[in-house]
């Protein structure tokens, strides 16, 4: 048995991060196909399938789309940024997972679902809170367990939620989250709504059982059901190839079919998204496999160098980071003039520094509130005050 | 079960040293079981613990402990494994640092985010002979593996009639309060796995328990829970003895003599009971001690809910051996029956504060 297992981590142990999906995307500078007006037509990295024809990789967006986009991605960058920073400075305090470097994934799912599908994640969870129709005060106020966050400060970085648009948040638990996922794409096929229910997990939650468990019943029940497997290379401090025999994760449904894609190109992000939906509403669940990148480590504990070298990050920042290559497209095409962008990215500091403002300004939450949502009706307590003379009661 | 103490001088430089061991199934399942908590702590101290005590010692945290214990049962025998989630690289609070280095990647190698996976090739290691010693994370993670620890592993001897068994198995994971972990980097889940029989549960109260009762687990012929107070892997340093050590599972310390109350408590509890203790004794007179029959007063402090906590079990125990010595109450003090919170974490806590009320109003029951 373990002569079997050292013989395996040594045969892994000499492949490079080269002979992985991070070196095999081309970066995004050649891509454009022909602009038209305010039209442009892109070329997008090809799409690998299991089970299925790919979607085409032609696809066009418009100049109003593309400023959309760039200044959600920047906007969550510019989000992420200030939270590390915040964290730096003691301000925020706990487990905190950024999601910077990822933001595609999420900008061009949203650019292709509505409301009315429901999204479940892990706990990287900050930008998905956002683009479900969040706002930036409610995350850093989250984070700063303020009563202005998502879930009035009592859940933390891990955990936000949005009713109104269907965002059933972050989850704690490695992997958790995706049978739930499963779950909520049962209620969609129940009320025939034609919605879908996307299951976010990353890499290294891919080898959790519970998640074969949820492939085989949503496939079973033919569940509209998107799997998003956020592959950003790194389960923790460990690379997919020392953690998985298969990091072809798009390929792990095995009867289910899947897609990988560029997932650091809004524009194959969205068109992958828009295939899915319609496949899953028809069909039944797929899996996109979203060929990405994490900048920071793993959370604020992790400096996120040790496993990996700062030169794969930096090449990957050069060449593949995903609001870059929506700035390029704009100027590059002569679509805006920089001076558009340079408004855009004040406009967005202004936002976020505000944010931040009325984060800190904000109240921490009452003390009664330690022991409320727990059942439907609050348990009555006691606390103890400055003294043993001084106790606050309270009915349920 | 344990004991914190009359401590009248020099607490506070014992403070972050732990007192209080606990193996706490030992309370209801073994031998040792039948050893109440006030019973047991008369017998605390076991001869081989002061023996090892005498000899050479060096200055650790309980990372740095646990981490010698592993090299110590590493290096002793070839077929003792480490691995979990990073654990190649020292995991994610170092305790399984230099392992791989020196022992090579058959032996020390991280797995997939993998929890059930992981105890349950864990379990079938041990069965073959293996002593592995499985890493989860957190204690907060540990739920996906529960059936395979409650299932496969504390039945194993049992449901073949002994021919099999998993004793080679030790489950370290990190637990408790930390100052801002939230719902699930906090949580002290013992109480499910002492309802267990065929497992046992080890919290150490200190560097120098961690190291002796870690060894004792690993050579334990039963799987053991290994809970870490992952608050005191670095706060938390004194004098561990050097080299090979153990403590024995299933006895309790005495940390202190007194008169007047008993406090019983486990992991990094311990700390905060001494520290009650030290206010109590500087201020009201109060000693604290081992033995019911001897004070007749009782006190039971954890950090997980109050409701069916291991302290409910050192109660009913109490109140079964101990019933005609009983003065007053028992008393629990414990985290509330809510999530472990995020920032609520000081609201929750089984406080100094709240132990001194405690102790005041057990000590004064008429």
């Amino acid at each position: 048995m373990l002569a079997a297992f050292s013989a395996v981590a040594a045969g892994a142990s000499r492949r490079t991060l080269a002979a992985t999906a991070l070196g095999a995307q081309r970066g995004f500078a050649a891509a454009v196909k022909e602009a038209d007006g305010d039209t442009i037509t892109v070329e997008v990295n090809p799409f690998k399938a299991h089970r299925i024809d790919p979607p085409a990789t032609t696809v066009t967006a418009t100049k109003d789309e593309l400023l959309q986009y760039f200044k959600e991605l920047y906007r969550l960058r510019r989000m992420e940024i200030s939270a590390d920073m915040l964290y730096k400075a003691k301000q925020i305090r706990g487990f905190c997972h950024l999601y910077d470097g990822q933001e595609a994934v999420i900008v061009g799912m949203e650019a292709a679902l509505q409301k009315t599908d429901s999204v479940i994640t892990s706990y990287r969870n900050h930008a998905t809170h956002v683009m479900r129709g969040g706002t930036v005060v409610e995350v850093i106020s989250e984070l700063m367990g303020k009563v202005t966050g998502a879930s009035k400060g009592k859940g933390g970085s891990m955990h936000m939620y949005r009713r109104e648009a269907n965002f059933f948040g972050g989850q704690g638990i490695v992997g958790a989250q995706v049978p739930l996922g499963a779950g909520l794409a049962l209620a969609h096929q129940y009320k025939g709504d034609g919605g879908v229910a996307v299951a976010m997990y990353g890499d290294g939650a891919a080898n959790q059982g519970q998640i074969s468990e949820s492939f085989n019943m949503a496939a079973l029940w033919d569940l509209p059901c998107i799997f998003v497997c956020e592959n950003n290379h790194y389960g923790m401090g460990t690379a997919e190839w020392r953690s998985a025999k298969s990091p072809a994760y798009y390929t792990r449904g095995d009867y289910m079919p899947g897609l990988k894609v560029d997932g650091m190109d809004v524009l194959a992000v969205k068109a992958a998204f828009a295939f899915a939906k319609a496949h899953a509403v028809a069909e039944g669940p797929i899996i996109l496999e979203m060929d990405t990148y994490r900048y920071h480590g793993h959370s604020m504990s992790d400096p996120g160098s040790t496993y990996r070298t700062r030169d794969e990050i930096s090449s990957i920042r050069q060449q593949r980071d995903p609001i870059e290559h929506i700035r390029k497209l704009l100027l590059d095409n002569g679509l805006v003039e920089p001076s558009v962008i340079k408004g855009i990215e004040k406009e967005v500091k202004k936002e976020i520094d505000g944010a931040i403002e009325a984060a800190k300004a904000a109240a921490v939450p009452a003390p009664e509130e330690l022991w409320a949502s727990i059942y439907k009706d609050n348990l009555g307590m006691s606390l103890r005050g400055l003294d043993s003379t001084h106790m606050h009661t309270y009915s349920s | 079960m344990a004991l914190a103490a009359t401590v009248r001088r020099g607490l506070r430089e014992q403070m972050c040293c732990g007192l209080l061991t606990q193996q706490l199934r030992g309370l209801a399942g073994s031998a040792a079981a039948a050893q109440s908590a006030a019973v047991a702590a008369a017998e605390a101290a076991a001869p081989s613990e002061n023996a090892a005590a005498a000899g050479p010692s060096v200055k650790m945290n309980l990372c740095t402990a646990v981490n010698d214990a592993l090299h110590i049962a590493m290096e002793e025998n070839s077929k003792t494994l480490c691995f979990g989630e990073d654990v190649a690289f020292g995991g994610v609070f170092m305790c399984s640092r230099g392992l791989q280095e020196r022992y090579g990647r058959d032996r020390v190698f991280n797995t997939p985010l993998s929890e059930q996976g992981i105890v349950g090739f864990a379990v079938g290691a041990a069965a073959e002979g293996y002593r592995p010693v499985a890493e989860i994370q957190f204690a907060d993670y540990i739920f996906p593996a529960f059936d395979q620890i409650t299932n496969e592993a504390a039945k194993y001897r049992f449901r073949s009639g002994g021919q099999y068994d998993v004793g080679g198995l030790t489950i370290r994971t990190p637990y408790g309060a930390v100052g801002h972990g939230g719902h699930y980097h906090s949580q002290s889940p013992e109480a499910f796995f002492t309802h267990i029989p065929g497992i046992r549960v080890v919290m150490p109260s200190g560097p120098r328990e961690a190291k002796g009762l870690l060894l004792a687990s690993i050579r334990c012929p039963d799987p053991v829970v290994f809970f870490e107070a992952k608050m005191l892997y670095r706060t938390a340093v004194e004098q561990v003895p050097e080299g090979d050590f153990e403590i024995p599972l299933g006895k309790a310390r005495v940390a202190q003599e007194g008169e007047d109350i008993t406090l019983v408590g486990w992991g990094q509890q311990v700390r905060v009971l001494e520290l009650a203790a030290w206010e109590v004794a500087e201020r009201d007179g109060i000693s604290c001690e081992a033995s019911v029959h001897k004070t007749g007063r009782l006190l039971v402090s954890h950090e997980a809910p109050v409701t069916s906590g291991f302290g409910a079990e050192v109660v009913s125990t109490i109140a079964d051996r101990c019933f005609w010595s009983l003065e007053a109450p028992p008393a629990r003090v414990c985290g509330y029956d809510t999530p472990f919170p995020l920032v609520f974490e000081p609201l929750y806590l089984p406080t100094v504060a709240r132990l001194t009320d405690a102790i005041r109003a057990t000590v004064a029951a008429k």
